[in-house]
């Protein structure tokens, strides 16, 4: 069992999470992720790891309440515990001394951009961020992002913080006065896509994938992306890739696998036969 | 000889199943198993040879006649010691071994007549030990030697409990959050219980092995940190976890799984009882399963019982099919459609990149190749449609890169298989020994628990020799 030591709503349905795991503290690196399920009758799902704290023994997870397991997550407390928890998974991101990164984080995905934007600032890169949310209220880790940085920027779909825009337009602007070696950018797909249009080819583009898992591991190829026209495990291949070089239709097309199935799942009322959704933990 | 006189019961004892019409539509065990009076019966089939050739046909050399004799005189819990002496995970191995290639194939009451049901007897004895609740644990005295078994497949666990027997303080490190591999992930309920793989992995760990499920070696600890960190020696039983594709246009739409993953939904996450539990599975109403091995069989039947009509297809003929002929039997008992002498070569579907069809290109047999096997010959010309909603490859498996690839030092061969000496197990690197599907590529579980025992007695004279 994996005890959540810490629980932080940072923004509506979005929530951070702690969790007690020494061994895998010790071993994660940027731009990997664990895997968890919280009870037995539970699915396995992919989180990338926010922050890790080897002295505490904890990962940080943040994950927004989009489906059955995150809204089920949701519920859960400080001091509950997690049926299974299991990393660090797929490779970690590629750490060098660039010269000037561009580190966008768009939603949730900000989370995931720091350690990346962190490690890279500590091996001498200079690291100019773009974070984005819907609206101001969404905007998560303005702050730690802010320390990691040389230049933050703000946009907001509406403007009600920083820039009124994407994050993708913002970029467009940088790209415009500055000489830029590597972009990373994390966040929904459709923001991922939008930066790797903007940005050039010339510029590696780093995004991080998140389709559909199984294991994890490599052993059912559930989460098949296709880069550079190759089939690759996202789990164990990335999950960070060239952004230029993936199909992303590929990658909207196959989040939607199951989308019936999770409506249906979400439907599923409590309280209904076998059902054991909003149970509490008595561990 | 007095033996060969008496009057043979020609056919083994029947074994119940469950009626095909009803079992095609639950997950329920097909085979129900002996009871005692039918094992006793068959048990005196056996005519007690003397030189035991089915013994030999044994990849663990189970004293096959003296089990069998125990259950003849209802001594049934000096059978289930005798088998437990060779096999630790009988209950198991009673129901998916290829007996009618291994032991029944030598058995002398074969060669007239139909074997004696060895698989069946070993079943039954394994079942009645577990009704009693009898499973008793040997007293072991500690010897203070530690060794790590990467992997809980049959291979892994074997070798742990040879070694926990033998007193080493033995870790199990699991990557997926139950042990058992195949047997949990791949090998579908109606086929093996998981209580029963639940079962014998207790007593496993009754011996004092300590399994740690997730943790996924490379990731979490490499070979070389579990040496370091004071472990003696470490097995590497990770099996052939890797699913192939085809590289055929089409094959990454939705509806098409591999069969690690359908299955794996299936058996581990149970998503046949979705929304229960909350892992998806979808099939739709026509499924094509590519392959004709085990896993093709698991798959296609796993599919009817989701309710889907379920297609399999394969390149050549039923003769040359992989799967245990039971297997093939209660897939067409079930209703599986079998389309022989076929291959897809492109996979279909519609805008929203849902499967709708699948292309078969028509094959024809031609000379016998290096293997034996005659190799199918495409038929220029000759390519047909079916619409399916779901296409499970089942077309086989690879090793699983993690561990080769965190541990510079560990030689493998050119399709990625650790390479490991065939009586012992040893590797390229001292202390680390391999075997079971990583080292074999997808064999059978029986010759995976075999690579484990012999490993098991050469790490134990490593770790004596090496005091
Ligand atoms: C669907 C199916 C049906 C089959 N039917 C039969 C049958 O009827 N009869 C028969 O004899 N054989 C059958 N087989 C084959 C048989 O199951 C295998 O040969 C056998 O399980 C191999 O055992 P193993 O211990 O080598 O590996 P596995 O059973 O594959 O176990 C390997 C284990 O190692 C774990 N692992 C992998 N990498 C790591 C890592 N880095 N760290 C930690 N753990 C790791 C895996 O998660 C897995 O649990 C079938 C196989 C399949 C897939
Ligand atoms: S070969 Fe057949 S008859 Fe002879 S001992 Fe073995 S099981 Fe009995
Ligand atoms: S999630 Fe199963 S192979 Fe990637």
């Amino acid at each position: 069992m994996f005890k959540i030591v810490l629980k932080e709503e940072l923004a509506p349905k979005i929530k951070l999470f702690k969790v007690l795991a020494p061994e895998i503290a010790r071993k994660a690196r940027p731009g990997q992720f664990i895997i968890l399920r919280i009870d037995e009758e539970g699915e396995r799902i992919p989180l990338t790891i926010a922050d890790f704290d080897v002295d505490a023994g904890t990962i940080t997870i943040i994950f927004q309440e989009v489906g059955k397991t995150t809204d089920l997550l949701g519920f859960m407390e400080q001091g509950d515990s997690l049926l299974d928890f299991v990393g660090p998974l797929g490779m970690e991101s590629e750490i060098e001394n660039y010269g000037t990164v561009v580190c966008i984080g768009g939603g949730v995905g900000v989370a995931p951009v720091f350690p990346i934007a962190r490690a890279l600032k500590e091996a001498g890169n200079t690291v100019i961020s773009i974070i984005g949310a819907r609206n101001a209220e969404l905007l998560i880790w303005k702050q730690e992002m802010n320390q990691i940085s040389s230049k933050l920027h703000v946009a907001t779909d509406d403007g009600s913080a920083g820039l009124k825009g994407f994050v993708s337009d913002v970029l467009a602007e940088i790209l415009d006065s500055t000489q830029v070696d590597r972009i990373i950018a994390i966040g929904p797909v459709p923001m991922m896509e939008a930066v790797c249009k903007v940005a050039p080819g010339s510029i590696t583009t780093m995004v991080s994938l998140n389709p559909i898992m199984v294991d994890g591991t490599g052993m059912c190829g559930a989460c098949r992306v296709e880069v550079n026209r190759q089939t690759k495990f996202a789990c164990v291949d990335g999950p960070e890739f060239d952004g230029h070089l993936v199909n992303w239709e590929l990658v909207k097309m196959r989040a939607k696998m199951f989308i019936k199935e999770e409506k249906e799942a979400l439907s599923h009322r409590c309280g209904e036969g076998e059902c054991q959704c909003h149970r509490k933990n008595e561990k | 000889m007095s033996q060969e006189k008496r009057k043979i019961i020609p056919k083994k004892q029947p074994m119940p199943y469950q009626d095909p019409g009803v079992r095609c539509s639950n997950f329920e065990e097909v085979a129900l198993g002996y009871s005692e009076e039918t094992a006793v019966l068959e048990a005196n089939r056996c005519i007690q040879c003397k030189n035991s050739p089915c013994i030999d046909g044994c990849p663990v050399g189970i004293d096959i006649p003296a089990f069998i004799k125990m259950i003849a005189e209802r001594d049934f819990a000096g059978a289930i010691s005798k088998i437990k002496e060779k096999n630790y995970l009988p209950a198991i191995c009673g129901r998916v071994c290829p007996q009618e290639s291994q032991c029944e194939n030598k058995c002398t009451i074969g060669k007239k007549n139909e074997p004696v049901a060895i698989g069946r007897l070993e079943r039954f004895i394994a079942d009645w030990e577990m009704a009693q609740g009898l499973e008793s644990t040997p007293d072991i005295t500690p010897n203070g030697k530690k060794v790590a078994i990467v992997g809980s497949g049959p291979s892994g666990l074997t070798t742990a409990a040879c070694l926990g027997l033998k007193g080493y303080q033995v870790t199990v490190f699991e990557a997926l959050h139950v042990a058992g591999g195949v047997l949990i992930y791949g090998i579908p309920e109606f086929r093996l219980p998981k209580k029963i793989v639940a079962r014998e992995i207790e007593n496993i760990s009754k011996l004092g092995v300590d399994i740690r499920v997730n943790a996924v070696v490379g990731k979490l600890n490499s070979i070389d940190e579990l040496l370091e960190q004071g472990y003696d020696a470490v097995y590497i039983g990770t099996g052939a976890g890797l699913p192939y594709f085809m590289n055929i246009p089409g094959e990454n739409l939705n509806g098409v799984y591999s069969a690690n993953e359908f299955l794996t939904r299936n058996n581990l996450m149970k998503a046949y009882k979705f929304p229960d539990y909350l892992t998806p599975i979808r099939v739709g109403d026509r499924v094509a399963v590519i392959g004709g091995g085990n896993v093709a069989m698991d798959s296609a039947r796993t599919a009817l019982r989701l309710g889907a009509e379920s297609n399999i297809i394969y390149r050549r003929t039923i003769k040359e099919m992989p799967a245990r002929y039971e297997e093939i039997e209660h897939a067409m008992e079930e209703g599986v459609q079998f389309e022989y002498l076929a291959s897809p070569i492109e996979i279909k579907g519609n805008t929203e990149g849902r499967v709708t069809s699948i292309i078969c290109q028509k094959y024809e047999l031609g000379d016998p190749d290096e293997s034996g096997r005659r190799s199918p010959i495409p038929i220029p010309g000759e390519v047909f449609e079916i619409p399916v909603d779901t296409v499970i490859m089942a077309i086989g498996q690879g090793p699983n890169p993690l561990v080769p690839q965190t541990t510079p030092d560990l030689k493998i061969n050119k399709w990625g298989n650790i390479m490991a000496d065939a009586e012992t197990g040893a590797t390229s690197m001292k202390g680390v020994y391999a075997g079971g599907d990583v080292v074999t590529g997808a064999a059978t579980v029986i010759l995976a628990m075999g690579a484990g025992k012999s490993a098991a007695q050469a790490i134990d004279e490593y770790l004596q020799g090496a005091k």
